[in-house]
This record gives C-alpha cells, sequence and structure tokens, in this order.
C-alpha cells in the first residue's frame, strides 16, 4: 500500500460516518431489529413443544384404558382432550385445533390379557408436518413408557435389561433458546455487513456520486477500506449489544472467549461485507441490490446455516451450497463458543473457510470496482 | 359518465408507469422472476425440523453378541447415516466436540455379561446440546431402538412378558407426512409476499429519492387515485408471481391440489391487499428507498418467526400469541395449507379471510391518509 494516504482516507471515512449518522434507518437495522429479534428468540420462538393440543378418542373404558389415558394426561407434552366421539374429534383435527387424535379401540384390555395385539390408532394431521413428527415420537415415547410400567406392575422383580442414562453436553436442559440467540447474531451480522452496504453504496451508484468520487485523487483501496470501516464498527457494536442482552437478561450461558467471539465476528463481517460491497457494484441499482443480498446474505444465514434447520438433514446438493457461505461457519462458531467454550480444533477449520470466503469476496469487489472505473 | 372516464385514464396511466418502472430495467425485471423461483427451490428442501442423515459415534469394549446387535440395529434405522468407531473414550468426546457426530454410545466391557446375568447393564449416551432440537429428536428414536431391543432380549430370555402395545398411525391430508407438502405452500405465501411489500415499499421512496414524487402530487391525481396507481401494478405483480410459484408447486413439486382455486384467488388478493397497504404505509414514511428497504425488513423478520412457519405459535408464551393475530400471513398460512391440503369449505375460508381484510382496510386507509398529508 505505497499510495495509502491517511488523509484521503479520513476524510473519506468522515463522510460515511455523517451519512450513517444522518440516516436513521442504519441504527433501526443496527440496533431496533437486533433488539427486537433478541426479545422475539427470547421470548417467543421455542422449538420446545409443550402441551400440544391433542384428542383421546376412548373406545375401550376399562381400567387398562383409563391407565392409560393417565399416562397421557400426565405428560407436559400433550394437552389432552378425552372424548368418546370420534366425528366431534375428528373435525377438531381438520381444523386445526387438535393436532393428533390417539385412539384406544374397543376390547383393548380384553386383547391385552388373550395376548392378541392390541395396536393403539394414531391419526395425524400431515399439513403440519412437524408437529405430526412430534406428537408421533412422543406418543410413542408415554406408550412405551407406560408399556414397561405395566410390565414392572405385573412382576416387580423385572428389570430392562440395558438401562440407557444419557447425558446432555453443554447444554443440560436442551434449552432452545440458548441456542437460538447466540445463532441469530449471524442473521444480524449478515443483515449490516450484506444488505446496509450493498444498498448503501448501490445508491451512490444509481445517483452517480461513485463516479464522481473516482474523479477525485482517491484511490480505490482507500475509497473501498473508508466504506468497509464504518459499517464493520455498526456490525461490531450491534453484536456487542445482542451479546450482552442475550447473556445478562435471557442467562444464556457464555463459557467461550470474547476474543474468540470478536475474531469470529470481524472475519464474519469482512466475507459479508465483501459480498455486500460485490453486490453493488454488480448491480448499481438498489430494488436490484436488495433482491441479491436476500438471496445470497440474509436468507442462508437464516435457513442455510443450521441456526434453526439442521444441516445434515438437508439433500446432499443443499448441503454442498451451505459450504460455499459463511454463515453455516459462523453459526457453529457462535454456538460453541457460547455453550460449550473455545475448541479450536473446532474453531481453525471455520475461521480459515471463512477467511478464504472474504478474501475472495473482498479481492472480486475491489477488482470489479476498479474495472468500472474506465 | 366523463369525468369516470377521465379518472378511469389517469389512474391506467399511472399504472401502466408504475409496471413499466420495474420492468422496463433489464435486471429489475429479473429480479422479479428469479430470486423467488430459486428461493422456493432450495427453502423447500431446507428448511424443515426433520432430522435425518444423523452420525453416531460408538466406543466400546464390549466383545459380546448384545452390543454388536444393538449396533447393528442402529445402523438398519433409516435416520442414521454414519456409525463411527472410535478407540478411546477421548476420542468420542473430541467426535461430540467438533460436531463429527451429534450422540455417542459407550458400552462398558461388561454390558453383554450383564446383560446375560439378568443384571441391568448401563448405556452412557452423550447428545451434544449445542444442537437442542436435533438432539431431542435423536434422543427418541433412540429410545424407540432401545425399548425393543429390551423387550426382544426379555423374550429371547424366556421371560413371559405382558403383551406389549404397539402404534398405528394415519396422517390426514398427507399420508407420508412429506415436509415438501407443507413447505412449498407456505413459501408460495411467503414469497409472493416479500415481492409484494418490497415492490410497494419502494414505489413512493424511490420518487421521493428521484423527485418526482412531487410531481406526482401537483398532478391532477387524488390521493387516492396515487393509492390505487400504486396498488394495483404491486397486485398484479405478486398475483403473477403466486400463479407461477403454484404451478412449480403443482408440476414440480407433486404438491395436491384439493380445493377449490376461486376460493384461493380470492383470499389471496384480500391478503397481499392487506401486504401491499403495509408497504406503502412503509413507503409513505421514508424519505429514501434504503429507509423503506430496512423498513421491510423491521417488518418482515418478527412476522417471519411468528407466522408459525419456522416454529408453531402454540410454542409461544399465552401472552405473545395475541400479537401473532396482527400478521395477515398467520391467517393465510392456514387458508393457503387448507385449500392446498384439506379442501377447506368456504365457511373457514371466510372466517380466516375477513381479519386480513380488516387489516387491508386498516392499512390502506393509514397510507392514503399519509398521502393526503403529504399534500397538505
Amino acid at each position: 500500500m505505497k499510495n495509502f494516504s491517511f488523509r484521503r482516507f479520513f476524510a473519506y471515512l468522515q463522510k460515511e460516518r455523517k451519512q450513517i449518522w444522518r440516516d436513521p434507518s442504519t441504527f433501526l437495522i443496527a440496533f431496533v431489529l437486533p433488539l427486537l429479534m433478541i426479545f422475539i428468540f427470547g421470548y417467543g420462538v421455542s422449538l420446545d413443544a409443550e402441551n400440544v393440543p391433542l384428542g383421546l378418542l376412548l373406545e375401550d373404558t376399562s381400567p387398562t384404558a383409563r391407565s392409560l389415558e393417565n399416562a397421557f394426561l400426565g405428560t407436559r407434552y400433550f394437552n389432552v382432550k378425552t372424548s368418546y366421539d370420534r366425528s366431534a374429534l375428528e373435525k377438531d383435527l381438520t381444523g386445526g385445533r387438535l393436532r393428533g387424535i390417539v385412539t384406544i379401540p374397543s376390547h383393548f384390555s380384553q386383547n391385552l390379557l388373550r395376548g392378541v395385539p392390541a395396536p393403539l390408532q394414531v391419526l395425524l394431521d400431515g399439513s403440519e408436518p412437524n408437529t405430526a413428527k412430534f406428537v408421533l415420537n412422543y406418543a410413542q415415547g408415554v406408550v412405551s413408557n407406560w408399556n414397561v410400567q405395566q410390565i414392572i406392575e405385573r412382576k416387580s422383580s423385572l428389570i430392562p435389561p440395558i438401562a440407557p442414562a444419557p447425558r446432555v453436553w453443554f447444554n443440560e436442559e436442551l434449552k432452545s433458546r440458548d441456542v437460538l440467540l447466540p445463532g441469530s447474531i449471524a442473521i444480524i451480522m449478515s443483515l449490516i455487513g450484506t444488505l446496509l452496504t450493498a444498498l448503501v453504496v448501490a445508491r451512490e451508484w444509481e445517483r452517480g456520486t461513485m463516479e464522481a468520487m473516482m474523479s477525485t485523487p482517491i484511490r480505490i483501496h482507500e475509497m473501498l477500506l473508508a466504506k468497509l470501516v464504518p459499517y464493520f464498527l455498526l456490525g461490531l457494536g450491534s453484536m456487542t449489544l445482542c451479546v450482552f442482552l442475550s447473556v445478562t437478561l435471557f442467562e444464556v450461558p457464555f463459557r467461550g472467549s470474547y476474543l474468540v467471539l470478536f475474531l469470529s465476528t470481524s472475519i464474519f463481517l469482512l466475507a459479508a461485507l465483501g459480498l455486500g460491497l460485490l453486490i453493488s457494484t454488480l448491480t448499481r441499482n438498489q430494488f436490484v441490490a436488495s433482491q441479491i443480498s436476500i438471496l445470497t446474505g440474509f436468507l442462508p444465514a437464516f435457513i442455510l446455516s443450521g441456526f434453526i434447520f439442521e444441516i445434515n438433514s438437508m439433500p446432499a446438493i443443499i448441503r454442498a451450497i451451505t459450504y460455499l457461505l459463511p454463515p453455516r461457519y459462523f453459526v457453529t462458531i457462535l454456538q460453541s463458543n457460547f455453550l460449550s467454550g473455545v475448541i479450536w480444533e473446532l474453531i481453525l477449520p471455520n475461521w480459515l473457510a471463512m477467511f478464504i470466503i472474504a478474501s475472495f469476496f473482498l479481492g472480486l469487489a475491489a477488482l470489479n470496482t476498479v474495472k468500472r472505473l474506465d | 359518465m366523463k369525468n369516470f372516464m377521465e379518472i378511469y385514464f389517469r389512474i391506467k396511466a399511472l399504472i401502466i408507469k408504475e409496471i413499466l418502472a420495474v420492468w422496463r430495467d433489464k435486471k429489475s425485471r429479473l429480479m422479479l422472476i428469479a430470486p423467488p423461483l430459486i428461493q422456493l427451490i432450495i427453502l423447500s428442501h431446507a428448511a424443515t425440523l426433520d432430522v435425518n442423515n444423523i452420525s453416531l459415534g460408538i466406543h466400546n469394549q464390549d466383545s459380546g453378541w448384545y452390543s454388536h446387535e444393538l449396533i447393528q440395529r442402529i445402523k438398519g434405522s433409516p435416520y442414521f447415516r454414519h456409525v463411527y468407531e472410535f478407540k478411546t473414550p477421548k476420542d468420542v468426546q473430541r467426535a461430540i466436540d467438533i460436531q463429527d457426530v451429534i450422540v455417542s454410545l459407550q458400552f462398558q466391557q461388561d454390558f453383554s455379561r450383564r446383560i446375560a446375568a439378568g443384571q441391568p447393564a448401563p448405556l452412557q449416551i452423550v447428545l451434544d446440546g449445542r444442537k437442542s432440537n436435533a438432539s431431542q429428536i435423536v434422543m427418541g428414536y433412540l429410545n424407540l431402538i432401545l425399548q425393543n431391543f429390551n423387550i426382544d432380549i426379555l423374550n429371547y430370555q424366556g421371560v413371559d412378558l405382558p403383551e406389549s402395545i404397539d402404534i398405528e398411525f394415519r396422517s390426514f391430508f398427507n399420508p407420508n407426512i412429506d415436509y415438501i407438502y407443507f413447505t412449498v405452500p407456505s413459501l408460495v405465501a411467503i414469497l409472493s409476499m416479500l415481492l409484494a411489500l418490497t415492490v410497494t415499499a419502494l414505489s413512493v421512496s424511490r420518487e421521493r429519492e428521484n423527485g418526482t414524487f412531487d410531481q406526482l402530487l401537483v398532478s391532477p391525481l387524488q390521493p387516492w387515485q396515487i393509492l390505487i396507481g400504486k396498488m394495483t401494478p404491486a397486485m398484479i405483480i405478486s398475483l403473477c408471481e403466486s400463479t407461477l410459484l403454484m404451478i412449480l408447486a403443482l408440476v414440480f413439486f407433486d404438491v395436491p391440489f384439493k380445493g377449490s382455486l376461486f376460493l384461493l384467488y380470492s383470499s389471496m388478493i384480500v391478503f397481499l391487499l392487506s401486504i401491499v397497504g403495509i408497504g406503502l404505509f412503509i413507503s409513505s414514511i421514508s424519505h429514501t428507498q434504503q429507509q423503506s428497504i430496512l423498513g421491510t425488513f423491521v417488518f418482515m423478520t418478527p412476522t417471519m418467526l411468528l407466522s408459525g412457519y419456522a416454529t408453531p405459535i402454540e410454542n409461544m408464551p399465552t401472552w405473545l400469541q395475541p400479537f401473532t393475530n396482527l400478521l395477515p400471513i398467520k391467517y393465510f398460512f392456514i387458508i393457503i395449507k387448507g385449500i392446498f391440503l384439506k379442501n377447506m369449505p368456504a365457511s373457514e375460508v371466510f372466517m380466516h379471510t375477513w381479519p386480513m381484510a380488516l387489516i387491508a382496510l386498516f392499512t390502506l386507509s393509514l397510507a392514503g391518509w399519509m398521502f393526503k398529508k403529504r399534500l397538505e
């Protein structure tokens, strides 16, 4: 950087700072939206289903059937509505007021006594597959626990041969909030790094002020750097706010290192900013830039990052795409750094991947900006 | 009559101008068509809470039959893709740490011996809590395998067991519990909403940024005529978009369509009107395109999170649930899935349409009022 002039750089930086300061929408996206998201993830959104409305159709009212009914009533996962009227329950299922119906068939206890298989019927609402699978899994859980209970009652000496002793590391109570809040930082950083930057620079192209700037003595790398620095700092400020709220207000454990958090966020922001610059330089139009930012920045952070949806469960092609975008690496580091502490073997490869993507985007952005000057 | 025709031509001219504003530019035109299609294809497969392709780590110190058989059963399950064996407990721990596996099993040396002797054999299971949802589901799968194995062992050992109960399930509307049936109709709603919102949010602020909005205000057009002129193109564009997405849903994704097309389109028009109202309101309070796009995001993100798409509304705390009633897409999710999969009757569709109509009326009047205020 022989030709780097700090005077020019700071002058340009000053201009950018003023521009950000003047427009309240920057703060809307950097501070208000993160607050909103942290509150929604902290209070509202939860993957931990409880009290799912379930209908229980009793065609058999023997004590055995009643005992099974009690097993369903006793679990916090279901909010059970017992009924003897099949059509009323089915109507509630179709109307979305029940998520499933468990039928204890007639002659249930008689069949059990005689050793004839007596399967329970479970009806599910397939239009909500997540809930349907949940109901099926937990109904199976209730029934198999009840089975074991029955065996023990009959033969008190009997013990199940294999005694599973499950332990959950890093998040003993499996609270989804503790996983979602750290992950949401990646979404906010994507918005600031990619969407905001793409819009701001696209506007300069749209209005022609970019060309005007290029006719001044400022060098291209000074200009790019001056564009990056304010949004980089804005991103770090927003990250600090998110971490502070998550840890203090929502008591998400923080077992890792703040330095690792800071460095990871920095590398991710570089990649996001590089993508934002690249988009704006290529599109030079705010509408187009916003659409591409959503497609390549926001949605991958939301959906292709492992933040809510498990990457390993996706089809192979989509799994391959997730490797090309930075959010998956960042979300992995965020969740680990909060919950499990610093695991270098996990952090270093993810840093490297993000670093390569960041250099690629930034290099491409610089290259394209220079070319467009001709 | 003459007056009426005049108004008609004025509004028509404005509508044509608005459509040209987005359609003229080749890149913008591409942006109306390509991203929603790409998003539909990628997101429909990615955005599910289903868990499969699970990786499991094993540290087995037992050389007996029981542990071997259990491992075979796990390998035979459709959910477990990779089963890795590790030599030391430390290796297993490391595999969990670096997320090579999500769950690990540790068999003690005397695992098979204890079972054969009729003593309980502990099995250590470790799950990765950093993936809270997946871990829970994986534990469910494992429990089922273990319980069945337990029963088989007891039967094999000649213990007389009471008949155990199985579960038979049947799924209404979606026999194989196929996630595509859920994600594709939901995404049609989300993507149409996103497009309607961005097109309208930009329509006023773009003019304001370029200074042409003042020209529009001094033209003979009344505020309500400007409103219609801004609304209609966004409606046309997003209705075309959703039609395109639905064709894709039926042809490419094979999602069944059981209900009435007429009901779907009438409720969709109400839904899009409510969204266009929100978009115009955002636009009318923004001074620049940047502000309106970011404003759109401040609306979109909470909407997506609270709409019931990613996580069910029932999981939310009860005090928060009433707020979801303010989101038009909540109702339209119920309608679009209902019409695609359940052949929802007109009465139920209407029940979920009128709240959207109310929201549309409110947001459109608000936007109209904002326009009028500008004029004064």
